[in-house]
């Protein structure tokens, strides 16, 4: 034996072998990712929410189709990610009361309320180019089930993405209400969009281990960038600006410079303090117990028809 | 062979140590429904191909739910599921024993053989 355990995990990892459910893991990894993916499980389930509002109330029968497809997509990631957690050993269960007691913890921007129909644009565009960017370097995790579900995800993302900008083009080419429902929804998500990536490098101590086992392959400042960078050129488009004053294309970095984020408010959205996250939690938690009679039917059909065969 | 398993995860289908399956044995599943395996075949001609996994409480119900989570985009054509505690895998400790003969045997490959340039068509 010349080396250990961990060391061999290491070098597989450098090699770019993917780590698969029976492998051996230290048990720090086996955490980490457990804690990563079931929060991005929950955060594309409570992110079915603020959408969810707008079902309803769609301007035309067009718009509520691609939303409701939208939406099924998201229920769909959030299924992908819980069963790659699963493969690590935690349970489905365990995974929703760690949710519904608060324990998890879900994207922040869904704490944010959805107030016009132009916010459906808005997320589409901004909050589902943010979780793209985010997501594509997933699809080569070191961990395969995760690598799996993510080229998935991706796959199905970019339908986000797209009619979320083209929703936004037609009401900037709409009326005078229409473009400041627009610019509107664009100041109200630009902020929260750019907290989403997290906090920033000097603040975020689990990175380096991830890169190193890579997990992440991108820091949260470097994506955050590269999203500012994408935005700033794609909202000319629209006609719209975003709301920040120190927004600027800088010669020398050949990146945009922006303002200062506000992290006081996302550190209160992560502790529960934002616009939404009792209203999101109450619905998911509602839904669970409203759903328990049906669980258990569906479990006591199964057991008669098992026994009758 | 002993055999104690209680419960099963995709990929996660030996007796080893340090596996999902031994990660946590608190956990409380006892009310979650059975955990099911699902392969897809996208056309005509190619073999099923394992896409994912999900949970439903019989054959019936997994069948609904695997056209719902993994056909949504003409993905497949034919779908079997199988539920996870029906698959048997090997254990990936006896893999270096399990697939290493097949290395030492290279006159199963047709480069092994050295053969005139002037032979065609072989």
């Amino acid at each position: 034996m010349g080396i250990n355990l961990e060391e061999q995990f290491q070098q597989k990892i450098d090699q770019e072998i993917k780590i698969e459910p029976k492998d051996w893991m230290p048990q720090k990894y086996r955490h980490t990712l457990i804690r990563q993916i079931s929060q991005h499980a929950h955060s594309e389930v409570v992110g079915m929410l603020p959408e969810g509002n707008w079902i309803s109330r769609a301007p035309s029968l067009k718009r509520k189709a691609i939303l409701l497809a939208k939406i099924q997509d998201e229920a769909g990631h959030g299924l992908y990610l819980y069963s790659a957690a699963e493969t690590l050993g935690i349970s489905r269960d365990e995974m929703y009361e760690q949710l519904h007691s608060g324990k998890a913890k879900y994207s922040s921007i869904f704490n944010y309320p959805t107030l016009t129909w132009a916010d459906m644009g808005a997320i589409g565009w901004l909050v589902d180019g943010a979780a793209i960017l985010n997501q594509v370097p997933l699809c080569r995790t070191s961990y395969g089930p995760y690598a799996r579900a993510m080229i998935r995800v991706c796959k199905e993302e970019s339908f986000h993405q797209r009619q979320g900008f083209e929703s936004l083009l037609v009401l900037s080419k709409g009326t005078e209400d229409q473009k400041r429902m627009c610019q509107e929804a664009i100041n109200r998500w630009w902020w929260p969009c750019l907290m989403m990536f997290g906090p920033p490098d000097d603040q975020s101590p689990n990175t380096i281990q991830s890169m190193q086992w890579k997990i992440k392959r991108f820091s949260n400042d470097e994506l955050r960038q590269k999203f500012v960078n994408m935005i700033a050129e794609q909202i000319k488009i629209l006609g719209m600006t975003l709301p920040d004053p120190d927004l600027e294309w800088n010669e020398e970095t050949m990146q945009y410079d922006f303002g200062k984020i506000n992290w006081e408010e996302l550190k209160q959205v992560i502790q529960g303090n934002g616009p939404c996250n009792k209203e999101r939690m109450d619905a998911r938690r509602k839904a669970w117990n409203d759903g328990e009679w049906v669980r258990d039917a569906a479990n006591a059909y199964a057991a008669k028809h098992s026994k009758q065969l | 062979m002993k055999t104690f398993i209680r419960k099963f995860f995709y990929g996660d289908y030996g007796e080893e140590k340090n596996t999902a399956s031994e990660h946590n044995p608190s956990r409380q599943t006892i009310n979650e429904w059975p955990l099911w395996e699902v392969f897809i075949r996208s056309k005509q001609g190619l073999d099923h191909k394992h896409v994912g996994s999900l949970h439903a409480a019989d054959a019936t119900m997994a069948m609904e739910n695997a056209r719902d989570v993994y056909t949504r985009r003409n993905e497949g054509i034919s779908i079997w599921i199988v539920e996870s505690k029906n698959i048997h895998a090997n254990n990936p400790d006896d893999a270096d024993a399990l697939f290493d003969p097949a290395n030492d045997k290279i006159y199963r490959h047709p480069s092994f053989y050295e053969l005139p340039d002037e032979l065609k068509h072989m």
